[in-house]
Parts: structure tokens; C-alpha cells; sequence
């Protein structure tokens, strides 16, 4: 079968100022349909600029990338615009929602700049089955300064799936966010890869990693491991642990409630 | 183009930051309610030199005395004496397009009846004068050519008369006395009030110029002949034929006369209040300029500010162009909303002076549509800076904007 994403031998060099930035040195890499793939790597190697060249936000100084069997490193700037919205869903780390406007509203956004123009009932109809398959249904009139952080980035998520795209990009999707919403956010990303849906994320975490079915590791610009892994994590299992061992510390302050206090 | 799309989106961001819209359009308000208010103000000023202009009459060619010359001291205009009741006759039968002739002897004079007195305007005219200056008369009659032929002693009086001199009682057949002469009055006109000048129209008694000439001012000269012509466009050759005509009865003698047309009169009146009205207009049109100045400023701040939101939507699949009619639309629901106030504000407050100051307003709806088009006009000039800073905007960089 195809590979939905072809990398071959990406380059991209930043020229700003006097020194010249090599962030991304020949990077060949094929992502097929129904992935789930986590990039890693230190800080400064070169992560998000190959996040920026997958989801045609930037172009690689050398080097060719096709999806969906289209050779988008030729494309301009609006040709480029449009495969983001018709082939792409970004989640990005600081949520990035646009304030004072409902979560529905958000989520109609990609539908607003969609080549063919979407009648207001379909956007309507399509971002709240978006909103459903993230759970949060319930508070489609919500402005993001009315939900947390974890509703936040599933209202996001909700926004990168209402085109359909073939690939979701997330940059740190979990950055912001605390263990047990991590844990949750990987639940979501979880159920929609189950459901079909290719993913690539960028993350500092191994604990996250292990949610993916595969692992890239990512230095000086250069892809140094690439590993299928073996002891996953699912977020229901762990969500379930987490759960318990609430449940049991709060059994063990109802039983002894001074137990930390003479610690 | 996705315009609708476009649109919503922009009516959207507008709705979210209601209060800044608003002052944003404040700028836009004031200018287009000044410039609302300064015209009609200064057509109303217009309409009412034009309104006196017209109360001197229809098509009207005066001819006036010109300046005497004795001993090296200059008369001024009038204090030649020449003008003269043949002149008048002349006039009337050898030119042509003319409709009537008023030989006119005006004299200020102490007048009385009834125990009471009052100072007034003494007008010795023919029978045609109040046709000529389209006085109408409320009760009796004019006097005719036998009358002036015979210098009757008869009288038409104005209102103010009617009123200070036979207080309320029929003034139809009584006498006045004018210089102790009596003069039966046969007519009593309806009331002007005042004009354009300050002068009290009504206070005015009218005998044939014969009369005047002969029994009340005793003199052989005219202050003036008016003349009325068929139609405005035949005062100019009108003019000149008189002029030549009066001329040739000096026989070379040195001009002693004037002749003015009506138009001319207007025409330096209405070219004041224009100029007036141009001037205003100036000014209130840089107010609108600073207006669209204060809307371009808010939507540089407002794209810096929404650097983030606009990396959103670039990175989403917006266009450039979609960001660029975005922030133009937004400039435009601004420049148009602050326009349409405007002129509900400039109509109220010009209304308001009105009220006030007893000034004539006279709102005209050509004003309405410039200003509001020219709004309209502005938001796209100085929207389209900040909305093309907008849509050139790198995606990446954007979305990195803190
Ligand atoms: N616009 C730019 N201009 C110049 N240099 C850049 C630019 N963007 C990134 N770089 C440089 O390219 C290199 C790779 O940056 P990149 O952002 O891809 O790293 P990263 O792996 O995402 O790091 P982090 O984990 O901190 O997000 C860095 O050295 C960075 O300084
Ligand atoms: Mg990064």
C-alpha cells in the first residue's frame, strides 16, 4: 500500500541572521494510513521544524515530500493552504483556540476556509459530531476561558478531525497539561487511531510516547531510532489505575487521618 | 471568493470586542456628523439668501443713478440726479422683452392719521411695481395710470402701517397724511416681515411716483427704474440695450447711471454663503480623514494583536486573501456603521441648531449619499494597510507571536 506521507531526503536550513541553521539534515520517512507515530528528541533538534515541513506550514530547502500522492513541496503559499485544510488537523501545544468565541465556533473554523463552501447547518451538524466524538458535546457554547485545559485541547483535537485529514500533526499536544489530562488527551488520540486515523505527535515524554505505536527519536536534524513499541500504554487501563489509587488514598485518609501528618 | 464565509467571520470578531468597535467608529461619527451638519447649515443659509433674493423680485434689471462729480468731490453712487421719468418711458417702449417698467422715488417721511405718527418709507412707483416685486395686496386696490397720470393722492400701505397708524380698524378709505397732504388709502398690502436685510418689508406706503414727485419730495429726478424682463435668460441683452439706450439720450455726456441685474446681486450673495458651505465642508472633511486615520490605527493594533488568531487561520487553510477581505470587511462594517450614526447624528444636531438658534437647515440627501459612500470610501483606504500586513503574515511566525 502507499504511504500516505513520503519524505525523501528533507533538508531545511535556516538562513536568518549570520549563522546558517541546519535543523533538518536528510530526513527520509514514509508514515502509511492508520499510524501512530511519536518523534522525540532534545530540545533544538529539529522536532518542530519537521512537524512545520509535514503540515505544509513551511518548505523544506531540499528535498521531496508527497501526500496523498500529491507533491506538495512545489505547491505556493495557497495551494498549500488549501491541502492543510482539505489533508490536515493540527493540535498544537498551547491549544491555540481563538478566545472569546464558542468551542462550536472553533470548531467550525476549518469548515469557514474550506475550498467548497459548507451550508451553515452542515458545519453546524459536522462540528457537533466532532465535539461528541471528543465528549464535549455538553459545552458547545463554552468559550475556551470557560473549560480546562484538557477540554481546551479536545475542543482542538475536535477542530483537526471536522475536515476528515489524513493525518493529525500534534506539536507537544500534552505540554500544557498535567499527568491524568495527558493521560486523557492520549485517550482521545487513542479512539480516533482506532477508528482509522493516521497521527504523528511531537513529545518530550516517554511515559506519552509509549501510547504510540511507534517511536522516532530525532537529533541534530537527523532520524537516529525508528522502533515499533512493545509494551504500550492504553489511556482506559491507565485512566482506570489512576482512578484506583485515588480511591484508595482517600480510603487511607478516611481510615487514618493523621497517617501524613506524623510522617 | 469566500465573501459570505468572510464576512461572518469578520462580523464575528467585530461582535467580540463590541466596546472598541464602537470607539473605533466614534472617530467616524463625529466626522460624518460634521460634515452632515456643516452642509445643511450652510444650505439653509443658502436657501434663505436665495428666498431674499427672489423677495426683490422677478427678473428684475435696476437701474440706478450714478455718482455726481462737482468741484472734485465725488457724489457716490446716487447722488447724480439725472435719472428721469422720460428715461422710464424710453425704456419701455423701444426695448424689447421687457414686461413692465416701475419708475421708482423713494423719501423717508413723517406720515399721520388718526392723532398718531410714524416714520416710513415713502415709495412713489407706477401701477406695475407690485407686480414686478410680487407684493400681493390683503385688501383694496393698486392705483392705475390715470391715477399716476393725474398724481393722485392715493395710497397703498403696508402692514407695519395698518397696524401703528389705524391700530386694528379698516384702513380702506381713510386719510394719512403725508407731509400734511392727505392721501386717501385705497389698498393695504399683505405682510412679508422681514428680510434677508433686517428691513421690515411691511413697513412700507406706496403713491403713484407722480405724487411723490410733485407734492411730496418735489423733484424732478428718479432713485431708480426697475425693470422686469420676460425670462431670467434675456436680463443680460436686456442690460446692455438699456444701458445703451440711456447712453445715446446723454448724447456723449459722461455716463451718470447703473445698471445692475438681478442675477448678479444673487450671484455675489449665493457665492458668499458657497463659500461658507465649501469651507465648512473642508473642515469637516478632515475630520473624516483623522476618522479614518483613528480606524487605521485600531486595525494595526488589532492585527498585532491577532497575530496569533491570524497564524490560527492561516495555518487552518485560510487564504491570503481571506485575511485581507477579513480585515478590510472589518474595516468597512466600522467605517460604514460610524457613517450611517454619523448622519443620524449630524441630521439630529443640525436639527438641534435649528431649534436653538432659529438658523434655516436644509438637509440634503446628495450630502446623505456622499457621506456615507465616502465612509464606506475611507474604510477601504484605511483599512487596506493593516489588512494587507494581515494577510502577508508567515503562518509559522504568527502562530509563535506571543
Ligand atoms: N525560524 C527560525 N529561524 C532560525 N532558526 C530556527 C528557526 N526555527 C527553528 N530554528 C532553529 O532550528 C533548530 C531546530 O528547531 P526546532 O524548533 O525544530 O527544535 P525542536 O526539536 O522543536 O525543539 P523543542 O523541543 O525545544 O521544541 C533550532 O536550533 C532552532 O534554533
Ligand atoms: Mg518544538
Amino acid at each position: 500500500m502507499e504511504p500516505i506521507v513520503k519524505l525523501t531526503d528533507i533538508h531545511k536550513t535556516y538562513a536568518s541572521g549570520e549563522v546558517k541553521v541546519h535543523a533538518v539534515r536528510g530526513i527520509s520517512l514514509d508514515i502509511h494510513k492508520g499510524e501512530f507515530i511519536a518523534i522525540m528528541g532534545a530540545s533544538g533538534s529539529g522536532k518542530s521544524t519537521l512537524m512545520n515541513t509535514l503540515g505544509c506550514l513551511d518548505r523544506p530547502t531540499s528535498g521531496t515530500y508527497s501526500l496523498d500522492g500529491i507533491n506538495v513541496s512545489s505547491l505556493g503559499r495557497n495551494e498549500r493552504a488549501d491541502i492543510r485544510n482539505q489533508k490536515i488537523g493540527f493540535v498544537f501545544q498551547g491549544f491555540n483556540l481563538l478566545s472569546r468565541t464558542t468551542a462550536l465556533e472553533n470548531v467550525e473554523l476549518p469548515m469557514l476556509y474550506a475550498p467548497r463552501r459548507v451550508s451553515a447547518k452542515e458545519m453546524r451538524d459536522r462540528a457537533m459530531h466532532a465535539l461528541e466524538i471528543v465528549g464535549l458535546a455538553k459545552r458547545y457554547d463554552h468559550l475556551p476561558n470557560q473549560l480546562s485545559g484538557g477540554q481546551q485541547q479536545r475542543v482542538a483535537i475536535a477542530r483537526a478531525l471536522v475536515n476528515n485529514p489524513q493525518v493529525i500533526l500534534a506539536d507537544e499536544p500534552t505540554g500544557n497539561l498535567d499527568t491524568k489530562t495527558s493521560v486523557e488527551v492520549m485517550g482521545v488520540f487513542q479512539k480516533l487511531n482506532d477508528e482509522g486515523i493516521t497521527i504523528v505527535m511531537v513529545t518530550h515524554e516517554l511515559d506519552i510516547a509509549r501510547y504510540c505505536k511507534r517511536n522516532l527519536i530525532v537529533r541534530d536534524g537527523i532520524v537516529v531510532r525508528d522502533a515499533a513499541v512493545n509494551d504500550r500504554s492504553f489511556a482506559a487501563e491507565e485512566l482506570l489505575k489512576v482512578a484506583e489509587a485515588e480511591a484508595a488514598a482517600k480510603l487511607t485518609h478516611a481510615l487514618f487521618p493523621h497517617a501524613n501528618a506524623e510522617d | 471568493m469566500r465573501v459570505v464565509a468572510t464576512t461572518i467571520i469578520a462580523l464575528r470578531a467585530l461582535r467580540r470586542n463590541k466596546m472598541r468597535s464602537v470607539l473605533t467608529a466614534l472617530g467616524m461619527i463625529i466626522g460624518v456628523g460634521a460634515v452632515i451638519a456643516m452642509v445643511s447649515i450652510g444650505n439653509g443659509a443658502k436657501s434663505q439668501v436665495e428666498a431674499s433674493i427672489a423677495s426683490l423680485g422677478q427678473n428684475v434689471v435696476t437701474v440706478f443713478p450714478g455718482n455726481f462729480t462737482s468741484g472734485g468731490a465725488r457724489g457716490g453712487w446716487g447722488s447724480a440726479s439725472s435719472l428721469t421719468p422720460e428715461d422710464a418711458l424710453a425704456i419701455q417702449n423701444e426695448i424689447s422683452g421687457v414686461v413692465a417698467v416701475s419708475a421708482e422715488v423713494r423719501d423717508r417721511q413723517q406720515v399721520l392719521a388718526n392723532g398718531l405718527n410714524w416714520n416710513t418709507t415713502i415709495y412713489g412707483e407706477s401701477p406695475e411695481f407690485l407686480g414686478i416685486r410680487v407684493w400681493a395686496l390683503a385688501d383694496g386696490l393698486m392705483f392705475n395710470e390715470a391715477e399716476v397720470r393725474s398724481a393722485a393722492k392715493v395710497a397703498v400701505i403696508g402692514q407695519t402701517i395698518a397696524d401703528q397708524i389705524f391700530s386694528g380698524t379698516d384702513p380702506i378709505g381713510k386719510t394719512l397724511r403725508i407731509r400734511n397732504i392727505p392721501f386717501k388709502v385705497i389698498g393695504v398690502l399683505s405682510a412679508k416681515g422681514f428680510n434677508y436685510f433686517g428691513t421690515d418689508q411691511d413697513d412700507a406706503v406706496i403713491i403713484p411716483y407722480t405724487s411723490a414727485m410733485r407734492r411730496v419730495s418735489r423733484r424732478t429726478n428718479l432713485n431708480s427704474i426697475q425693470i422686469q424682463a420676460v425670462t431670467p435668460e434675456q436680463m443680460p441683452r436686456i442690460q446692455q440695450e438699456i444701458t445703451d439706450l440711456l447712453q445715446q439720450r446723454r448724447q456723449g455726456r459722461d455716463p451718470d447711471f447703473t445698471v445692475r441685474n438681478q442675477l448678479e446681486l444673487a450671484e455675489a450673495a449665493t457665492a458668499t454663503s458657497r463659500t461658507m458651505t465649501a469651507l465648512l465642508g473642508a473642515i469637516a472633511g478632515v475630520s473624516l480623514i483623522v476618522g479614518g486615520i483613528g480606524i487605521m490605527n485600531i486595525m494595526l493594533v488589532s492585527v498585532t494583536e491577532r497575530t496569533r488568531e491570524i497564524g490560527i487561520r492561516l495555518a487552518i487553510g485560510a487564504h491570503d486573501r481571506d485575511i485581507r477581505l477579513q480585515f478590510l470587511i472589518e474595516a468597512m462594517v466600522l467605517s460604514l456603521m460610524g457613517g450611517t450614526l454619523g448622519i443620524l447624528v449630524g441630521i439630529g444636531s443640525s436639527q438641534l441648531v435649528s431649534h436653538l438658534n432659529g438658523w434655516p437647515v436644509l438637509v440634503s440627501t446628495t450630502a446623505v449619499i456622499v457621506a456615507f459612500l465616502f465612509s464606506g470610501a475611507v474604510g477601504i483606504a484605511f483599512g487596506f494597510y493593516p489588512a494587507h500586513k494581515a494577510a502577508q503574515l508567515d503562518p509559522i511566525d504568527a502562530l509563535r507571536f506571543e
